[in-house]
């Protein structure tokens, strides 16, 4: 159905920011860029378009059919719309940042998506993040989750939750019941949707000691509170010492969590895999009341500079401004404007000067303009008193 | 603190069912959806509410956390793709079979099958698993009626009694899945109101398995 006489609507999901709302979203990138700048994160801008084969730790996972692709009329190759902007900047701290030294790297802009899964409906989330490459240890998780934490309780986002898991857990587990990919692919599926019904019956034609069926069995009941961590050890007690090393792991950072962010609730998932195609290491969702979905998600994901010709441990977290700028309260946003009259006079014009350099905003009403500063919602007015321009309230 | 709950329902036959295992969990609905015109019924708890919608809305308040909880068939789910939902239960009410259903005595067509159904998804991820491309016909009622007047050589459809099927001269063909209805959570609502949660699935696995 073609609506042409409704030409100018927006594409599904699309969405635009008017005054106010820019105003808020404004003042938040600009809010939080400060304070990753503060903790010495630099900012960088990756491309809004790249060729496919640049993407392509993307390929065959759901990032790739989230990526609208266009063809370079140059050159006829395939450039995709970026779709997530961590593996872009992944791509420079491999190509571009040659250093070995730690990178820590921040970025904002805006995504564009395919398909929206998430309630607001929305395909070009305003995604912002920090990645932190070159460190492969416990320090740097815990930096890049302080950070994360750091950002929700800056945009007032109320009671957080973060829910943790591990990924080596699953990649463990599965590397010693020897499952193949399609096995693995099945029980992934499972795991996604603890659908533990189709488990059970899954598990019963499965091939594997009992041992092994047992903690296959076990891995998506493991979720909880920190007490679980406790059970998985018991329950795990057979599996491989990467998987034990990966609790020990999980403990530790916990542990840290706890005493740093005592107000931040924490849940363990060992079958929470979110984005498993890239993730190496802990992957976390952070989750707050009333939204149904998680609000920011990140992880390590060591291996992805190889796909770049160069692997480089990696660590770090995303989330969607448009989504934060909500908790932001709206007595926040007043910015206490000023009306000025339409009068000339020149020490009308100083005192103007004045308020704007001390960061005020003045509007100058325009000749024949018959508003009030009350009509126009100002609570402010730059009044002629005794000879001076004096501000007055309204 | 004591967090708020609210279970996405459908009315008839899953409402029916479910209603003897929300009481083994200690909740028990004010109000009958079929005597009331309210959408949310109250419960015994002030904290727990129960919402009415359609079948395949369920997943959907799921899903989006409109609901915290719902029961819904395995059909709906598999229909709706269950992205963002956890399945935690079987818990066996309203048992049916999603099949193919068409004339016993006409072999279907090898090429260009024509199949009206409600479940797109599904039909088609089917027919795909045994190589067949097909044409999908979406209705939303009386399939039986399309393979009778032409517009379809099958159907694929919930058969229960199969008594429908066989008043309209149809059989069921081939069997595509056994459906039951599940008890699903949407996945933020999982982590933060886990105690809370937790209880109520472990009471209703309790008396899921109390009725085999």
């Amino acid at each position: 159905m073609s609506n042409a006489n409704q030409y100018w609507a927006l594409p599904d999901g699309i969405n635009e920011a008017l005054p106010i709302d820019a105003a808020r979203l404004e003042r938040l990138r600009r809010e939080l860029l400060d304070l990753y700048a503060t903790w010495g994160y630099q900012l960088v801008m990756p491309p809004m378009v790249e060729y496919l084969e640049s993407l392509r730790i993307a390929q065959g996972t759901d990032l790739d059919l989230q990526t609208f692709k266009v063809t370079d009329q140059l050159n006829g190759r395939m450039m995709g719309v970026r779709a997530d902007m961590t593996p872009q900047v992944a791509r420079m701290d491999a190509h571009r940042l040659r250093a070995n030294e730690i990178n820590r790297l921040c970025y904002i802009g805006t995504v564009l998506r395919t398909k929206s899964f998430h309630r607001d409906g929305s395909r070009a989330p305003l995604q912002v993040g920090a990645e932190l490459f070159g460190h492969a240890g416990i320090d740097s998780d815990v930096e890049i989750l302080a950070l994360l934490i750091q950002t929700l309780m800056h945009c007032h986002v109320p009671d957080i939750l973060l829910g943790i898991g591990h990924v080596e857990i699953f990649s463990g587990l599965v590397a010693q019941a020897k499952l193949d990919e399609v096995e693995q692919k099945h029980y992934l599926a499972i795991l996604e949707r603890k659908s533990l019904p189709e488990l059970d019956q899954w598990l019963a034609k499965l091939t594997c000691s009992d041992e092994i069926r047992a903690m296959l069995h076990a891995l998506p009941r493991l979720y909880g509170g920190v007490e679980v961590l406790q059970d998985a050890r018991n329950a795990l007690q057979l599996a491989q010492p990467n998987v034990l090393a990966a609790l020990d792991y999980l403990q530790q950072i916990v542990e840290t969590l706890q005493r740093h962010y005592p107000t931040c609730r924490i849940h363990i998932d060992l079958a929470e895999l979110s984005g498993y195609s890239y993730h190496t290491g802990i992957v976390y969702a952070a989750y707050t009341p009333g939204t149904g979905s998680e609000i920011a998600r990140g992880g390590r994901y060591d291996g992805i500079g190889e796909a770049f010709g160069r692997s480089r441990p990696a660590t770090g977290f995303s989330t969607n401004l448009h989504e934060l700028v909500q908790y932001l309260p709206a007595a926040l946003m007043d910015n206490g404007a000023i009306l000025a009259p339409a009068t000339q006079d020149p020490a009308l014009d100083q005192a103007i000067a004045q308020l704007r350099l001390q960061g005020e905003c003045v509007i100058r009403a325009l000749a024949g303009q018959v508003s009030t500063a009350a009509e126009l919602g100002l609570t402010r007015q730059l009044v002629y008193t005794n000879g001076q321009w004096i501000l007055n309230k309204v | 603190m004591k967090d708020k709950l609210t279970i996405a329902l459908s009315k008839g036959r899953i409402f029916k069912e479910t209603v003897p295992l929300l009481k083994a969990a200690g909740i028990e609905p004010l109000d009958d959806p079929e005597t009331s015109r309210k959408l949310i019924l109250d419960t015994n708890h002030s904290d727990v509410k129960i919402v009415i919608i359609r079948a395949t809305d369920v997943p959907t308040y799921v899903q989006y956390g409109a609901a915290d909880l719902g029961v819904a068939g395995k059909d709906v789910l598999m229909e709706h793709g269950g992205q963002d939902i956890y399945e935690v239960l079987d818990l066996k009410i309203a048992n049916c079979k999603l099949m193919v259903a068409g004339f016993a005595d006409r072999p279907l067509p090898k090429e260009h099958l024509k199949v009206a159904t409600k479940f797109v998804n599904c039909a088609r991820h089917y027919f795909a698993g045994q190589g067949r491309q097909v044409d999908i016909i979406k209705l939303y009622g009386s399939m039986e009626l399309a393979p009778l007047v032409g517009l379809a050589d099958c159907i694929v459809d919930l058969v229960d009694t199969g008594n429908t099927l066989r008043a309209n001269g149809l059989e069921p063909l081939e069997h595509m899945a056994d459906i039951s209805s599940r008890l699903i959570v949407n996945k933020a609502s999982m982590r933060l109101k886990h105690e809370r949660i937790q209880t109520l699935i472990n009471h209703i696995e309790t008396a899921v398995q109390a009725k085999r």
